[in-house]
């Protein structure tokens, strides 16, 4: 307590305020507060008691399917007797620490963080010993190797990563062929151009996700049909035909204004079909990417960098929409070397 | 066997004669009587009358006979009426999209201004112009006998068509320049399929011939069901999704936790006596 002589002092020049004078509480002077106070805190105790055997009997007797006020019965009342007991249990023990607990002041004086000179001094003997007597200093040789063990050891880590995915070549293919059928998503109805109207949109698929063999079992299932999907996936719309501005070498791409795009966002691959049929956009709902497909596709908002990719239709010989052949364009988000991948597509075409 | 003839004088000739003469009268007199009005004369009739309102209450955007306004700088003031059918005139006016209070974004649902009848009336004019899709019949608005199978797959259809703008919930939500996908609570079954069916505004169309009419009475039992469940995890909040709960989570959810604590802080035990 030397911080806290009285008077004047060079060394400060203001003097030290020392502590305020102690307060009681109404529970230190008054035994009948205290009692009042003990028993409010037991008593929230008490009823946090109480509620826990309320979830009991809740959990046992309430209907998994029975509802209150528009919510499950039995949730509301695990949740409001549970949540409700650990909260009395909370504020009793508040209670109990600020009310009743022993109340005085504390001081704890401030030391300076640095150890005595004596222990520097002792430990940094030691050190040199060690050193010492490792003859790390002397025998660079042994040094030098376990430093090169110590850079080794990152080399283990390198070649874990390679396992961390295959690289995405493989995207440049999709189960997409010359003369596949264009079908109805979840149906796997075959369409037909008269089958849409100006302003339609159809969520579709390649025919094969809904092929069996011929003991009718399907031909993609499990993680092939899944991957297959996330590739594959197109929206089909039609628009007047008037409205559509094909780029070169795409005129013949559409039918009378019926075009097929892919429904895997060229950003990060979320599937997209929030399609305005007056304007013509298709919104991702994941970034706003917003690509035009009266206009090939092309980005005009959000971070995608490429338009979105299109396929070219015909219509077969019974009348129904197909495939003029694989994608033309990468589907799927971008990865660094999909402009190399791009280019083998494009000179095997 | 003995000839017809020889039974003329038998006592009960006359009585059969006579039946037989009342009920050839009959007979021609209901062939031949003025009929009462049928249902092709009442949808006659129905047209007139829509034609009547058509003109007080739509012609000045749609044109005197429904066939659309063009502003001089090639813009649409009202689009031509032609072919939309009589499902379009019953979702916008049936939902009090139309008439248009003012222009906007996007017409917005509100109380209809036409009645049942009237709307009916116009319906009725509207789909006599030209073919178009016409109002759903009954037996695929009544999604009360559909099973458990008919719910999952219009459960399948629903997320693959609706939910990128309607939300999983149908809640629906926000799109460019101030338009929006209306949320689907509430709304009569007979409108969901007529907005399927005509794609009104952006929506695009979802026809007959892509998703059947018993695919379209799944989609919406599916709908109505999603809507009818007790809320299992407590407050739904509208249903808007992660953005909306974590704002309500970290703001009121924490931020009252926080002030709690500081509340609990800031309040001493002692006071002075």
């Amino acid at each position: 307590m030397t911080d806290l002589v009285e008077g004047p002092d060079a060394s400060e020049p203001i003097k030290n305020p020392g502590l305020q004078e102690h307060q009681e509480r109404p529970q230190d002077v008054d035994p009948k507060a205290a009692r009042r106070t003990e028993r409010q805190i037991s008593g929230m105790f008490g009823l946090a008691t109480l509620l826990m055997l309320g979830f009991c009997v809740a959990y046992v007797t309430i209907d998994k399917d029975q509802t209150f006020l528009g919510w499950s019965a039995m949730n509301f009342t695990l949740g409001s007797t549970l949540g409700g007991a650990l909260l009395l249990m909370g504020v009793g023990i508040i209670q109990w620490a600020k009310k009743l607990m022993g109340d005085h002041e504390i001081i704890e004086m401030r030391h300076p963080v640095a150890s005595s000179d004596e222990d520097r001094e002792s430990v940094l003997a030691d050190l040199n010993k060690g050193i010492n007597e490792s003859a790390i200093g002397r025998r660079p040789l042994i040094r030098n190797s376990l430093l090169g063990a110590m850079g080794a050891l990152g080399l283990p880590a390198v070649i874990l990563l390679g396992d961390m995915g295959p690289l995405p070549h493989g995207q440049r293919k999709t189960v997409w062929t010359k003369g596949m059928r264009v079908v109805n998503d979840v149906s796997g109805t075959p369409i037909k151009p008269s089958d849409l109207e100006v302003g339609a949109l159809v969520n579709a698929e390649p025919a094969i996700m809904y092929e069996t063999d011929e003991h009718g079992e399907h031909v993609l299932h499990g993680k092939e049909l899944l991957q297959a999907k996330s590739k594959a996936a197109v929206i089909v719309v039609r628009m007047r035909p008037e409205d559509v501005t094909p780029a070169k070498g795409r005129e013949n791409w559409g039918i009378d204004g019926i075009l097929c795009y892919s429904k895997i966002c060229t950003h990060v691959g979320c599937p997209i079909s929030l399609y305005e049929q007056q304007t013509h956009h298709v919104l991702c709902p994941c970034h706003q990417s917003t690509f035009d497909l009266a206009d090939n596709g092309k980005v005009i908002f959000g971070p995608a960098h490429r338009a979105l990719p299109q396929l070219p239709l015909a219509v077969d010989s019974e009348g129904y929409l197909i495939a003029v052949s694989d994608f033309p364009h990468i589907v799927g988000p971008s990865y660094p070397e999909l402009a190399r991948d791009q280019k083998k597509l494009d000179k095997k075409s | 066997m003995r000839k017809l003839s020889t039974r003329r004088r038998h006592p009960l000739a006359g009585f059969v004669v006579l039946l037989m003469g009342l009920v050839v009268a009959g007979g021609m007199y209901s062939a031949f009587a003025p009929k009462p009005a049928t249902a092709e004369e009442a949808s006659a009739r129905d047209i007139e009358a829509g034609r009547q309102l058509f003109l007080i209450g739509c012609s000045s955007c749609h044109g005197k006979n429904a066939e659309g306004i063009q502003t001089k700088r090639d813009g649409n003031y009202g689009p031509t009426l032609v072919g939309v059918g009589a499902a379009a005139v019953d979702f916008q006016v049936g939902t009090g999209r139309m008439p248009l209070a003012n222009s906007g974004p996007q017409a917005p649902r509100k109380d209809p201004e036409y009645t049942a009848e009237e709307t009916r009336q116009v319906s009725a004019y509207i789909a006599s112009l030209a073919p178009g899709p016409a109002i759903p019949a009954d037996e695929y608005l009544d999604t009360d006998g559909v099973s458990a199978e008919g719910l999952a797959e219009g459960g399948e259809f629903f997320r693959t068509n609706c939910t990128a703008c309607h939300n999983s919930v149908g809640a629906g939500g926000a799109l460019p320049s101030g338009r929006y996908a209306p949320t689907l609570k509430g709304v009569d079954a007979k409108h969901i399929y007529e907005a399927m069916t005509t794609g009104p505004q952006q929506m695009p169309v979802f026809a007959d011939t892509t998703i059947t009419p018993e695919e379209k009475r799944n989609v919406i039992a599916y709908i109505k069901k999603i809507q009818s469940q007790p809320e299992y995890g407590g407050m739904a909040g509208g249903g808007h999704g992660p953005v909306v709960d974590g704002l309500f989570t970290w703001v009121i959810g924490i931020g009252g936790l926080v002030g709690f604590a500081i509340w609990i802080g800031a309040h001493g035990a002692r006071v002075k006596k």
